[in-house]
């Protein structure tokens, strides 16, 4: 019982992973109608943003320390991170500590303005285009973002840490009634669900209880009427891009103590996700929610030695198969509508 | 009454021109290229086959860059490096047998058909003699091969699988670095002195050659001590989240994990793996423990705190204090500010040691270089002395175990080395099962003649 419950941890842990990326995916895809092969690449960078902060609130001065040496024998120089130097050692700490939930502060504004510019710069010219042209200049997109990542910070995975407060692990079995250490579980994983499951309350409550949210879910049903009426949809879809970029953002920002960032972890999740949002249905927000936790939580049951022992590679396939039997049962996905994608 | 024009001395004097004008072509064939890529002019060109795109780039430019030293050292610019300490005084720093060396570059991208591609290309475009470097036993055993049909030499760089100079060993290929059986046996007596006899072990191996022979050593090494392995979980490569692979081992009852993983792997599998707390658990009443059986100085660094306390093994360190290391070091320190990585050290030792072996064989032909490598003893190379096995192409000298630093300074003394464990001791025979057994074979040299 324990390894189950230990399993479906996992799997709502990744399955907030890929639901806020699939959120994203289908927020852009109901509103623009285009088929984002770059959002993973906006994941990545939310991701990098955390790396960046981190390293800024690590520049350092040098200080000679006469008492040690370095690998040529010379003179050790320590690095002082200039944010001891000028706020003391305590909250120089701190902010190095809580860089990463410092992060999502810069995260927003920084992903708002990367989704404006991709898509006024770049996708908005291939709204009329084919889905398979989209989706050539998206990933196209998404291959020049990574490699400027890799070129600005290298091809190794790069370690940043949950605050000290977070980073070790609670004995969720004794919450559950089972003996000490039985159920172990990750500080920031738990702080990764319940943050997955805050953004996703949030978008939905935009949606569903603002002005704004309401035309929008007005003109992703119909648009030609929507325009009709006066509403200028095109700038609130473009906004809904800057949405869907900075949701994904604030998903890599968190996701990087789980995950050391590297330069092509978007396009490891991309895959993923787009399975996600097919399974769930094109153009359905709680469809790719609910697929993305579903998925995440058959995948983790997957890796788990007794299936692997009767299925092997089971755990490699097990998304795909999944989607496969979904789509020949319900071929518009589990809540897709009628008419997207089938014209 | 017919009459023959032929006569008996005709016949003779017919075929003997006849004879030496079918041979002509082959005569003159061999004088103008005797073996693959024979060079001709004033230079010779070394191809350098690393990572330069890809999840290994940092350690392929780690590699170039030890292997722009090595050819600056050869051809007498810089301060010599290893030159100055190793054993054989061959190389006079005036390039090789009156030629400058020169290299070209390929990327393997970390995948075994492009680094094919890549090496086919500098040896037919650019007349390569020799390929050195990788960071992947596939990309190695692949390549191996390639050199192997094109009759050059390949000095293998990171490549840790068994198989390299196991069951996939080639007459044209060599390799420097230690392998998986080598990590095993060193780290079998310090795990059993930190962590006893009687421990029960989990591990997780990476799904690809080297996973499997390390995997396959380090549970020999263990079980010999009267280890037990609970369990062996293959996991795929690059798999980011290793979490539903690590939540099952600390109910398993194991009491030790071992991260058959490497690079960005190892990073991950070992950062959740103390996430979830196996380093603070206690399991059959003794503290649990996890052991990297291949450490890099790169990966270790990305590990960040991580690996303190944690045990695995390397092929060579730069806080070695032997003149070797120190010359190497100063030498690599001193142009790029920083010190060179274990990869790094294995492919300017493999450049250094082709070179010296052309000028002790006199010629660049792959098959006398060959011949000048296999049974080679050196030593002043960082590694003690060494021998270069001319059975499997396996080079033999001692293996560092090493450890996660309590109390590192800088990012590059993350590691600290706790034994250098004798080259006796991690020995095996030729025809060792875990290295193909007596069907094991290096064939035929091919010069490409």
């Amino acid at each position: 019982m324990d390894a189950i419950i230990l399993q479906i941890l996992n799997g709502l842990d990744k399955g907030s992973a890929y639901a806020l990326i699939a959120l994203g995916l289908t927020l852009i895809f109901g509103t623009l109608g285009v088929v984002n092969f770059a959002h993973g690449a906006l994941f990545m960078i939310g991701a990098f943003v955390a790396v960046t902060l981190q390293r800024i609130f690590n520049l350092s001065f040098e200080q000679i320390d006469p008492t040690k040496k370095d690998f040529l024998g010379n003179p050790l120089k320590v690095e002082v991170p200039y944010v001891e130097a000028w706020f003391g050692a305590d909250v120089g700490d701190w902010l190095i500590d809580w860089s990463v939930p410092l992060a999502i502060i810069f995260a927003i504004p920084v992903m708002l303005l990367v989704g404006f510019v991709m898509e006024r710069g770049l996708i908005k010219h291939f709204y009329k285009r084919p889905h398979a042209d989209q989706i050539l200049v998206t990933f196209g997109l998404a291959i020049v973002l990574q490699e400027l990542i890799k070129y600005f910070f290298g091809a190794n995975p790069i370690q940043t840490g949950a605050p000290d407060a977070f980073s070790g692990s609670m004995d969720f079995g004794v919450l559950l009634g089972f003996d000490p250490n039985v159920i172990i579980y990750p500080y920031w994983r738990l702080v990764y669900f319940l943050f997955a499951a805050i953004v996703i309350g949030a978008v939905f409550s935009f949606l569903q209880f603002t002005t704004f949210g309401m035309v929008v879910r007005a003109g992703m049903a119909d648009r030609e009427t929507v325009g009709l009426l006066g509403i200028n949809i095109d700038k609130r879809f473009t906004l809904m891009f800057g949405l869907a970029a900075a949701v994904a953002g604030m998903a890599g920002v968190m996701y990087t103590p789980i995950l050391a960032p590297n330069y092509h972890m978007g396009m490891d999740f991309l895959v993923l996700s787009f399975v996600v949002v097919v399974v769930g249905g094109m153009g359905s927000l709680p469809g790719a929610v609910a697929a993305g936790f579903l998925l995440g939580v058959l995948q983790s049951f997957a890796s788990m030695n007794e299936i692997k022992s009767l299925i092997p590679g089971i755990d490699q396939v097990i998304i795909y198969l999944v989607a496969i039997i979904i789509l020949l049962t319900r071929p518009r996905g589990l809540m897709g509508r009628a008419g997207v994608m089938e014209e | 009454m017919s009459k023959s024009n032929f006569t008996r001395r005709g016949l003779l004097k017919t075929g003997a021109v006849t004879g030496a004008g079918l041979a002509m072509p082959t005569i003159f064939t061999s004088g103008a290229m005797a073996f693959t890529n024979e060079p001709t002019g004033d230079t010779v060109t070394f191809g350098f086959n690393v990572p330069q795109t890809g999840p290994y780039a940092e350690e392929g430019l780690d590699e170039l860059r030890a292997q722009e030293l090595a050819i600056q050292h050869i051809n007498g610019e810089g301060d010599g490096g290893m030159l100055n300490t190793f054993s054989s005084k061959a190389l006079d720093g005036t390039g090789i047998l009156g030629k400058k060396a020169a290299f070209v570059t390929g990327d393997t991208q970390t995948k075994s058909d492009a680094a094919r591609a890549s090496a086919k290309s500098m040896i037919e475009k650019d007349g390569v003699v020799m390929i050195n470097g990788g960071s992947s036993s596939g990309v190695a055993v692949a390549v191996q091969g390639l050199c192997q049909e094109a009759g050059i030499i390949f000095m293998a760089g990171l490549t840790h699988s068994n198989d390299t100079t196991g069951k996939d060993r080639k007459a044209n290929g060599f390799r420097h670095f230690f392998n998986a059986y080598m990590s095993g046996a060193a780290l079998a007596p310090v795990l059993k002195n930190a962590y006893g006899t009687d421990r029960r072990a989990y591990h997780l191996t990476a799904d690809y050659t080297w996973g499997w022979t390390q995997q396959e050593s380090i549970q020999n090494a263990t079980e010999a001590l009267g280890w037990e392995t609970v369990n062996n979980v293959m996991t795929p490569v690059g798999a980011g989240d290793f979490s539903s692979y690590i939540t099952p081992v600390l109910n398993s009852g194991a009491d030790v994990l071992i991260l058959n993983h490497y690079g960005g792997d190892m990073v991950n599998s070992l950062t959740q793996s103390i996430q979830f707390g196996l380093r603070d658990a206690q399991a059959n009443g003794k503290n649990f423990e996890i052991v990297v059986p291949l450490y890099s100085e790169l990966m270790a660094a990305g590990a960040g705190e991580n690996i303190k306390g944690v045990y695995g093994s390397m092929n060579w360190n730069w806080q070695l204090t032997d003149a070797g290391t120190q010359a190497f070091v100063k030498s690599f320190g001193e142009k790029y500010g920083r010190p060179p990585s274990g990869s790094a050290h294995t492919c300017y030792v493999q450049t250094l040691l082709y070179a010296d072996a052309v000028t002790r064989a006199g010629s660049f032909n792959p098959c006398a270089v060959a011949e000048a490598l296999e049974g080679f003893e050196f030593d002043g190379m960082g590694n003690g002395p060494t021998l270069y096995r001319a059975e499997d192409h396996q080079c033999f000298k001692d293996v560092l175990v090493m450890k996660g630093a309590e109390n590192p300074t800088t990012e590059y003394d993350t590691l600290e080395i706790v034994e250098v464990t004798p080259v006796d001791q991690v020995m095996y025979e030729p025809n060792h099962p875990m290295f193909g057994g007596d069907e094991a074979s290096l064939g035929e040299c091919n010069d490409g003649a």
